[in-house]
C-alpha cells in the first residue's frame, strides 16, 4: 500500500469526522464531549470544553441561537438534545478557573473597530495569539447589542465579568471613540492591520467604506490593503457573528504573517459532516422538561437530558466484527498502523499479528456505508510481508503444512468415474469436508454419479486458499497450476464444489464452476434424509458465500424442501460472520479465533445448520449443536449429527488419507500399498485431556509417534526415576516437538506434549 | 532465558542415555538467523538439553515472537 492508496482508504472511514452538532456549530464546539462531561458531572471539563471554542462562554452559553440542535440526530429518535439549555445550565451553575495558553507577545499591533460579538471575538483571538490589540468603541461600554438582552437572560454583570478577560489579555480599550471614514487612513498608518467589526450591510459599514464597500466572504478582506471587515449579512445569528469575527482574526493573523489568506480553510464555519450514524434500534426519547423554565435545568434534569445524547459515532463495522473490536480501534487507525508496519525499515513490527488476524471475510466492506474493506489491505500487506521475507514464520506454518499434506500423494486423487474414459463433470469435495465427514463425500459422489450422466470424475486435493490467505502468492499460483493440470487431464469438466471457499477460489478461474447446493436444488434431493419434520434451524452462511445470493437461496430452498423451519441469524447472507477459519485467523491468533466462535454461537439458541465443514466443526468445538446441510440429507440420526464433536487435526489427516484409500478400493478396485514407515507402528494412548492439548498446540499424532520412535530407538531421552516417565524431543522441520510419555503393555501413554520453534544446538551428541 | 527456574537444579529428570544428573551449562540456541548462548539444564557428558514446558511456552515463545516481529 503506498501513501496515496492509504489516504484513499482512510478517507472512506468516517469515524473521525465530527458529529453533526459540532460540524453544524459555526465555531465547532465539541458538543459530544460536553454531553459526556455533564454526564460525568465533571464541570471543570465541561467549562473547558466550552471555552476551548467559545471566546466568552458565560455570554454565549446564555444567548446562543444553537444551530447545532437543528442537526442533532436525536431528532430521528425523539427530539433534539437541548444543547443550548445544557450550556446555559453549565455556565449559570458552575465556575472554574480554566488556564489559558500564554503565547509570547508579538510586536505587531492591531486595531479593532466596534465591540459587538464580531469585534470582541477578533480582539480575543488575536490578543491570545500575542498581538497588541486596541479596541475602539463609540459608546461608553463594551458589548454593543449584547446589552439589549433581557437582564434575566444575560445579566450586565456577567457581560462585565466575561469581557474582563480582554483586560487580562492586555487589550487596550478605547471607549467613547467613534471611528469615521476620515480616521481610516490614520489608523492604517498607525496599526499593522485593521478590523471593522460590523455587519457588512450595517449603516456604519456603509459610512466607513462608502464605494469601497466590498468584503470577501471567505477571508473578510476589504478592497483596502490591511483592512478587514464583517462579512456576514442579513442574519441575526449571534453564533455566526462570533464565527465571522473568528474568520477575520484567522485572516488578519495570516496577513500579518505574510501567508496565504485562502489556503486550507475548508473546515471553517458550519458544514455537513460525513460521519455516518446508524440510529436504528435506538429507543426514542423526548426532551427532559424543565421544572422551572425561568431558572433553567436543575442538575438532575441536566444529567438526564445530557444522557439522551447519542454520542454519535459510526463504528458500524466494529460493532459487527470481533477482530475489529480486538484491537480497540477502528479502520482509519488500523490502516495507518498497517501502513506503518509495512513501511518500517528498522525496529519492531508490532502490527504483524493484527494484520494476520483478519478473516478477510469482507463483512466490513458490506456494512461500511463507504465500502471500506480492511481485509483487502490486510491481504495485500501479507503478500508484501511474504515478499520481503518479513512474514512471521509461525503465523501460517501449520496451515501451510496442512495444505502441503492435502496436496500430497496421501490425499490427492484424480479419476474419471469408474467405467468412464471421459468426464462431463468433476466433483471437488475439498479438504475440510473430506477431513471432517469423509462418509458424506462418498455419499455425495454416489448421488452425483447416480443423478448425472456423461461421467462425474473425482478430484481430491486442496483449493489452495490457505496459501492465498497467508499472502504466499508464489505458492498459491504454483499449487493452482498443479490443480489446473489435473483438471485439464480430465478434459476440463465442469467443476462441482461442496465447499464455498473452494467456490470463491475457483469462480474467477473456472467460469463454469457450480456449487453442490445449486445443483442439488435443481436435481432433486436424495431420499435417505433423517431431517425431523419442522425442525427449526438457524442458517450459518459461510463468509465465502457473502456475494453469492443464488448459492444462499439454493441452500434455503433445500432446507425448505427438507421441511425445516429456517431462522435467519441477525448477521446473515451478505452480512454473515466468519467462523474464524477464514483468512487463517484461528492459526495466526487462536485466542481471537475462539472469541469469534463464541460470539457467533451466541447469536441464537436454535440449532445451527452450516454448509461449510469448517463452520460446523468450529461451532461444534465449543459445544454449539450444529448440523452440516449434508447431514440432513444423508445422516442416519439427527441428534448424533447435531452433537458430533469437531474432528481434530490429526484425525482430519487420517480421514483424508482413508477416504482416498477406501474410494480407490471400493470404486476403482485399486489397492494402495500401506505406507511403510516405522513410526506409524508406534501405538499411542491419548485421553481427552491430551487430545485437547494437542489440538490447541497443533501437534499431530504423527509428530508424537516420531518423537517416541526416535527416543526409544536411540535412548536419547530424559527419564524420571520417581514415576518412570520419559521425556523426549524431535525436530522434523522447523518445530521441535516434546513428548512426556510412559511405556505400557498396550503402547505408549502420552502425558503431555509441547513444542518450540527455536533450535537448540546440542553438542557432543 | 533462564526464566524463574531456580528449581530446575532439582529437576526430577535424568539423562536417559547415561543416567547422569543434569547440570546447568552453556547451550547454543538459534532462531531466524539469530544465534545466542543461554544457560540451560543438560547432560554434560551426552549433550542432551532439557527444554521444559514452562520455558518452551513462556520465555522461549516470547523471544521467538519478538524475533519474528523484528
Amino acid at each position: 500500500m503506498d501513501q496515496d492508496e492509504l489516504k484513499k482508504q482512510e478517507a472512506k472511514c468516517t469515524q473521525e469526522n465530527p458529529p453533526a452538532c459540532t460540524a453544524g456549530c459555526p465555531i465547532h464546539v465539541d458538543v459530544r464531549k460536553l454531553m459526556l462531561d455533564i454526564q460525568k458531572q465533571d464541570w471543570k471539563s465541561a467549562l473547558a470544553t466550552l471555552q476551548k471554542k467559545q471566546p466568552f462562554p458565560g455570554i454565549i452559553g446564555r444567548i446562543c441561537d444553537h444551530p447545532c440542535e437543528a442537526v442533532c440526530l436525536r431528532q430521528d429518535v425523539g427530539e433534539a438534545v437541548a444543547i443550548s439549555d445544557l450550556e446555559r445550565y453549565c455556565v449559570q451553575n458552575h465556575s472554574a478557573k480554566i488556564k489559558m495558553g500564554i503565547v509570547p507577545p508579538k510586536s505587531q499591533i492591531v486595531a479593532i473597530v466596534g465591540s459587538g460579538l464580531r469585534g470582541l471575538t477578533a480582539a480575543y483571538d488575536l490578543a491570545k495569539k500575542g498581538y497588541k490589540v486596541s479596541l475602539f468603541e463609540k459608546t461608553d461600554r463594551l458589548g454593543g447589542y449584547l446589552r439589549s438582552f433581557p437582564k434575566d437572560q444575560l445579566p450586565p454583570e456577567v457581560i462585565v465579568e466575561e469581557l474582563a478577560v480582554l483586560s487580562r489579555l492586555n487589550v487596550q480599550i478605547h471607549l467613547n471613540t467613534a471611528i469615521t471614514s476620515q480616521d481610516l487612513t490614520k489608523l492604517q498608518g498607525e496599526f499593522n492591520v485593521l478590523y471593522l467589526g460590523l455587519a457588512e450591510n450595517s449603516p456604519e459599514m456603509t459610512e466607513l467604506l462608502g464605494e469601497q464597500l466590498q468584503i470577501n466572504p471567505f477571508t473578510c478582506a476589504t478592497l483596502l490593503p490591511g483592512i478587514f471587515g464583517g462579512s456576514y449579512a442579513g442574519n441575526n445569528s449571534l453564533i455566526n457573528s462570533v464565527a465571522d469575527g473568528r474568520k477575520a482574526a484567522v485572516s488578519m493573523d495570516r496577513y500579518l504573517q505574510g501567508v496565504s489568506l485562502t489556503a486550507s480553510r475548508e473546515g471553517e464555519g458550519a458544514y455537513e459532516t460525513q460521519l455516518y450514524v446508524n440510529t436504528q434500534g435506538i429507543t426514542p426519547l423526548s426532551q427532559v422538561p424543565m421544572s422551572d423554565s425561568f431558572q433553567g435545568y436543575t442538575q438532575e434534569e441536566a444529567l438526564q437530558e445530557a444522557g439522551r445524547c447519542l454520542d454519535c459515532q459510526c463504528l458500524e463495522c466494529v460493532k459487527a466484527c470481533k477482530y475489529m473490536q480486538e484491537y480497540g480501534s477502528y479502520p482509519k487507525k488500523y490502516l495507518r498502523q498497517i501502513y506503518n508496519n509495512d513501511t518500517i525499515v528498522m525496529g519492531m513490527r508490532h502490527g504483524n499479528k493484527m494484520i494476520n488476524s483478519c478473516s478477510l471475510c469482507g463483512q466490513c466492506a458490506e456494512i461500511c456505508p463507504q465500502g471500506l474493506d480492511l481485509g483487502v489491505t490486510c491481504k495485500a500487506t501479507r503478500e508484501s510481508m511474504v515478499s520481503k521475507g518479513k512474514m512471521p514464520s509461525s503465523a501460517h506454518d501449520f496451515a501451510l503444512r496442512d495444505m502441503a499434506f492435502n496436496n500430497s500423494a496421501e490425499f490427492t486423487l484424480t479419476r474419471h468415474q469408474p467405467g468412464h474414459t471421459s468426464s462431463k463433470y468433476v466433483f471437488f469435495p475439498g479438504c475440510q469436508l473430506s477431513g471432517s465427514s469423509p462418509e458424506r463425500v462418498k455419499q455425495v459422489y454416489a448421488y452425483l454419479t447416480d443423478k448425472l450422466s456423461g461421467g462425474v470424475a473425482l478430484l481430491l486435493r486442496c483449493c489452495n486458499a490457505p496459501a492465498d490467505w497467508a499472502g504466499d502468492q508464489e505458492l498459491f499460483q504454483n499449487s493452482l497450476k498443479d490443480l489446473v493440470h489435473e483438471w485439464e487431464s480430465l478434459g476440463k469438466p465442469q467443476i462441482i464444489v461442496a465447499c464455498s471457499t473452494c467456490h470463491s477460489i475457483f469462480r474467477e478461474r473456472f467460469p463454469e464452476v457450480v456449487s453442490l447446493w445449486e445443483l442439488m436444488a435443481d436435481l432433486g434431493l436424495p431420499e435417505q434424509g433423517v431431517c425431523p419434520t419442522g425442525v427449526k434451524l438457524a442458517v450459518q452462511d459461510p463468509c465465502t458465500t457473502r456475494n453469492e445470493p443464488n448459492l444462499q437461496a439454493a441452500v434455503r430452498q433445500i432446507l425448505q424442501e427438507l421441511g425445516c423451519e429456517i431462522e435467519e441469524l441477525p448477521y446473515s447472507k451478505e452480512r454473515t460472520k466468519c467462523c474464524g477459519f477464514g483468512g487463517l485467523t484461528s492459526f495466526a491468533n487462536p485466542n481471537l479465533g475462539k472469541k469469534i466462535v463464541e460470539d457467533r454461537i451466541q447469536e441464537s439458541s436454535t440449532d445451527y445448520v452450516a454448509y461449510c465443514a469448517m463452520c460446523r466443526d468450529n461451532f461444534a468445538s465449543q459445544g454449539k449443536r450444529t448440523v452440516h446441510l449434508l447431514d440432513l440429507m444423508f445422516a442416519t440420526n439427527f441428534e448424533e449429527a447435531a452433537l458430533r464433536p469437531r474432528v481434530g487435526l490429526s484425525y482430519r489427516h487420517e480421514n483424508r488419507a482413508k477416504l482416498k484409500r477406501t474410494l480407490l478400493d471400493s470404486l476403482w478396485k485399486e489397492v494402495l500399498p500401506k505406507k511403510d514407515v516405522a513410526y506409524l507402528q508406534i501405538k499411542l494412548q491419548l485421553d481427552e485431556r491430551v487430545l485437547g492439548i494437542m489440538e490447541e498446540r497443533r501437534i499431530l499424532i504423527e509428530d508424537i509417534q516420531r518423537v517416541i520412535e526416535l527416543a526409544e530407538g536411540t535412548g536419547r531421552k530424559f527419564v524420571n526415576p520417581d514415576n518412570g516417565h520419559s521425556l523426549a524431543c524431535f525436530r522434523p522441520v522447523k518445530v521441535t516437538y516434546w513428548v512426556e510419555y510412559q511405556e505400557q503393555e498396550q503402547g505408549f501413554v502420552v502425558l503431555n506434549v509441547y513444542s518450540h520453534r527455536m533450535e537448540i544446538v546440542e553438542e557432543g551428541s | 532465558m533462564n526464566n524463574n527456574q531456580k528449581q530446575t537444579s532439582k529437576t526430577p529428570w535424568k539423562c536417559g542415555k547415561c543416567g547422569g544428573e543434569l547440570q546447568r551449562g552453556a547451550v547454543k540456541a538459534s532462531y531466524l538467523g539469530n544465534d545466542f548462548v543461554v544457560e540451560e539444564l543438560k547432560c554434560l557428558s551426552c549433550g542432551l538439553v532439557l527444554i521444559t514446558e514452562d520455558l518452551a511456552l513462556g520465555k522461549m515463545f516470547e523471544v521467538e515472537q519478538s524475533l519474528e516481529d523484528k
